[in-house]
């Protein structure tokens, strides 16, 4: 390459950085500075009150291990039966039933609405419904429906014969979870439906047109040529699903009865950081929760890509 | 009139500027948040704008959540923000050790006001020789029984539970066999909140187990009576009280009770009024009594009650000051106390015949009123809402059948140490 090319390609990259400047600005801004000072806290013993006089003292790995610490290895009853084990129990069960739930859903009815049929724009736009009401919203109509007295859902269960007494849906322990995985299913799959729809519209036509001209079976084609082709996109729907579910917080705090049984993990964070005015601690715990998020997608991305090269 | 008040206060700022105002400097807003449960903001709304009549200040009312646990997170973000935002807040009678940092004190505002009050929640709310907060209305656990129901199967008011789940169980079958379906037997707070931690001491010490942690600090929670109690409470959960119960605060059992599909409800005094409205389909057929005893204890009730508060922060103290001392004034607490039944924290008010034909059961429930057990808010200081939650956990976990009494109570104590950090709380 001459000298000249890449002095253009040194100026290219001077003004790409230039450009980008402001928008790393802003991020470091909004996103690096909180972070920071949450991982910062994390090694400090502040309450809410200590912040804002700048007293508290540093205390090291206090919050993370030992007696005092998020990793209490040594508890009486077995980490994981305590409020952070539970916690981070909850938060994985909820966000691998509700993340597969919502994707197997999602491709059911991303193929029904990429089917030609009268009034497809209609319905299309009717599934978004559950998508565009806000969480907060839904959850407490949700509470209301699974209401054990005086719900609905419990009124049709009755009268169709399939239980013989109101069930506590958002109380009874057994149930708790399930209830708000199924409304997240409600609220999300609309998501999921609607990226993976894009997908299916990007598809090249010829390749059915051949497997149409072979007389392949339709099952077959789906797996052998759908599936592939739109795998990327399912791909990062599915990441982006699992990071919205591993920070999971407003729909279980509204709907349930917020005892350490449905608690998740960004849940214990408010907790110990609010109501227990253990900021050092709290962050510690936010501080986990960050680790875990960033793990999975490390480890998500590193799946993915394997399944692909196949 | 809003207009009228703004051109008012327009003129009279202009002449405060000339040094013209006497000791109240009108037009000021003063934010104020009450409570939410009931009818508390109604009641809150009316005195406050009594207040801006007579003083031509402006009252704006900040709402807030409904459970008390929600409403103390809300404050300590507002404090720790330094928050100019809210001038007068409720203080629940556990707060005034856990918010004595945000406080304003008011003992040069009171002007000895304070001594017509109990003198237990004057002292509760005296910190470090600070009175942080005006007492407003006291509060204390009751048991609401539905007269026609015991009437019909000749029954009358329990004393103990057993005679409670006795009667709940006949009383539930007998009307569910005559066609109501959704009767249930007793309704009462068991979601994991402070108010579960209110019941649960009334368990606990009715059976004689004690109050948690003890007045010297000592961790006594881990006893065979307080497991008995606590599962004693578990058997009611899907027999005689529905399931629901574990995700139910005071509003919900409240509505199950007050359709009328409920025996029994563990309730604070504030539901006696609404279940009498002209509203309610239970009017004129509830009853209220002391909460019933365990075996080989007495009948416990807990302590609750708001408290009214200046915060440190506020742009206008004295405006503040003067609207809480009118709020927990004898003549609004008469008001409350005849039209929403908020138990007065003035003495003589029980004395008071208004007052006691509105609420029947003030004068029999006097000594229950007054002796009300408090949680161990004081020895515990600035971890009591761990400590409570803590126990508000492990009370949740018995009655959802996770775990027996006497395995949460063993548990608890291993926490409670752990909380503590020592051997001593502060």
């Amino acid at each position: 390459m001459s000298t000249k090319t890449s002095e253009l390609t040194r100026e290219r990259t001077r003004s790409a950085w230039i450009f980008l400047a402001p928008t790393l600005l802003v991020l470091a801004l909004v996103a690096g500075w909180p972070l920071g000072r949450t991982i910062f806290f994390s090694f400090t013993d502040a309450s809410l009150e200590a912040i804002g006089d700048s007293t508290y003292n540093m205390v090291g790995f206090q919050n993370y291990f030992g007696e005092y610490g998020v990793f209490n290895l040594n508890a009486v009853e077995g980490f994981w039966s305590t409020d952070w084990g539970m916690a981070i129990r909850n938060t994985f069960k909820f966000s691998f039933f509700s993340v597969v739930t919502e994707t197997l859903l999602g491709v059911i009815f991303a193929l029904v609405l990429n089917a030609n049929f009268k009034g497809r724009s209609f319905i299309r736009a009717a599934v978004l419904v559950p998508w565009a009401i806000p969480t907060i919203v839904s959850a407490k109509m949700w509470a209301w429906i699974m209401n054990d007295q005086f719900g609905v859902m419990n009124a049709l269960l009755r009268s169709a014969g399939i239980i013989d007494h109101n069930i506590a849906w958002t109380a009874d322990p057994h149930f708790a979870l399930w209830s708000v995985v199924l409304v997240d299913v409600w609220k999300t799959t609309p998501f999921m439906a609607l990226l993976i729809l894009a997908a299916l519209q990007m598809l090249p036509t010829d390749c059915y047109e051949a497997a149409h001209v072979d007389g392949i079976h339709p099952v077959r084609v789906f797996f052998k040529v759908t599936v592939p082709l739109i795998w990327p996109a399912l791909m990062v729907a599915v990441i982006f699903r699992l990071l919205d579910a591993l920070r999971v917080f407003d729909i279980i705090y509204v709907m349930t009865s917020n005892s350490v049984d449905t608690i998740s993990m960004s849940g214990f964070v408010r907790r110990e950081i609010v109501d227990n005015n253990y900021v050092g601690y709290g962050s510690a715990a936010s501080t986990v929760l960050f680790l875990i998020i960033g793990a999975c997608t490390v480890l998500y991305l590193k799946l993915a890509k394997v399944d692909m090269s196949k | 009139m809003t207009v009228m008040t703004k051109t008012a206060a327009a003129v009279l700022i202009s002449f405060g500027a000339l040094g013209a105002v006497g000791a109240q400097a009108a037009g000021v807003t003063v934010t104020i948040s009450c409570g939410s449960v009931g009818q508390d903001f109604e009641f809150c709304k009316k005195a406050g704008d009594e207040w801006s009549a007579k003083t031509g200040n402006t009252v704006k009312h900040l709402s807030i959540p409904q459970s008390s646990s929600d409403i103390l997170g809300l404050f300590r973000q507002m404090f720790a923000a330094k928050a100019t935002e809210l001038d007068v807040l409720s203080v629940d009678v556990v707060w005034p050790g856990l918010l004595k940092e945000h406080l304003l004190d008011l003992t040069s505002y009171a002007k000895g006001a304070e001594k017509e009050h109990f003198p237990a929640i004057v002292a509760n709310n005296t910190v470090g020789g600070k009175l942080l907060a005006m007492p407003w209305f006291t509060d204390a656990g009751v048991l609401y029984y539905r007269k026609d129901l015991l009437a019909k199967y000749n029954e009358k008011a329990p004393t103990t539970w057993a005679e409670l789940t006795a009667t709940a169980t006949k009383v539930m079958d007998g009307e569910r066999k005559a066609g109501m379906a959704d009767m249930q037997g007793f309704v009462f707070q068991a979601k994991a909140y402070e108010g579960l931690t209110c019941d649960g001491v009334e368990w606990v010490s009715s059976f004689g187990g004690g109050n948690i942690v003890d007045s010297t600090g000592k961790i006594t929670i881990n006893n065979p009576q307080a497991a008995k109690a606590l599962d004693t409470a578990a058997s009611w959960i899907g027999t005689i009280a529905p399931t629901g119960v574990l995700n139910y605060g005071e509003e919900e059992a409240r509505g199950v009770f007050q359709k009328g599909n409920a025996v029994f409800m563990r309730n604070w005094p504030y539901a006696w009024s609404l279940s009498q409205g002209a509203d309610s389909p239970v009017k004129g057929k509830v009853g209220v009594v002391a909460l019933p005893k365990g075996d080989g204890g007495k009948t416990a009730a807990t302590l609750g009650g708001w408290q009214l508060a200046v915060s440190k922060y506020s742009a206008h103290p004295k405006e503040s000051a003067d609207l809480v001392m009118y709020l927990t004034s004898a003549a609004v607490q008469k008001d409350r106390a005849i039209r929403g039944s908020y138990n007065p924290t003035i003495a003589a008010l029980y004395k008071d015949k208004e007052v006691l034909s509105a609420n029947p059961f003030f004068g029999d429930l006097y000594e229950t009123f007054v002796g009300a057990v408090p949680r161990p808010a004081t020895v515990t200081g600035a971890k009591y809402n761990e400590v409570s939650a803590a126990f508000w956990n492990a009370t949740h976990e018995v009655l959802s059948k996770k775990a027996t009494g006497a395995e949460s109570v063993k548990k608890l104590e291993g926490k409670l140490n752990g909380i503590r950090r020592g051997p001593k709380w502060n």
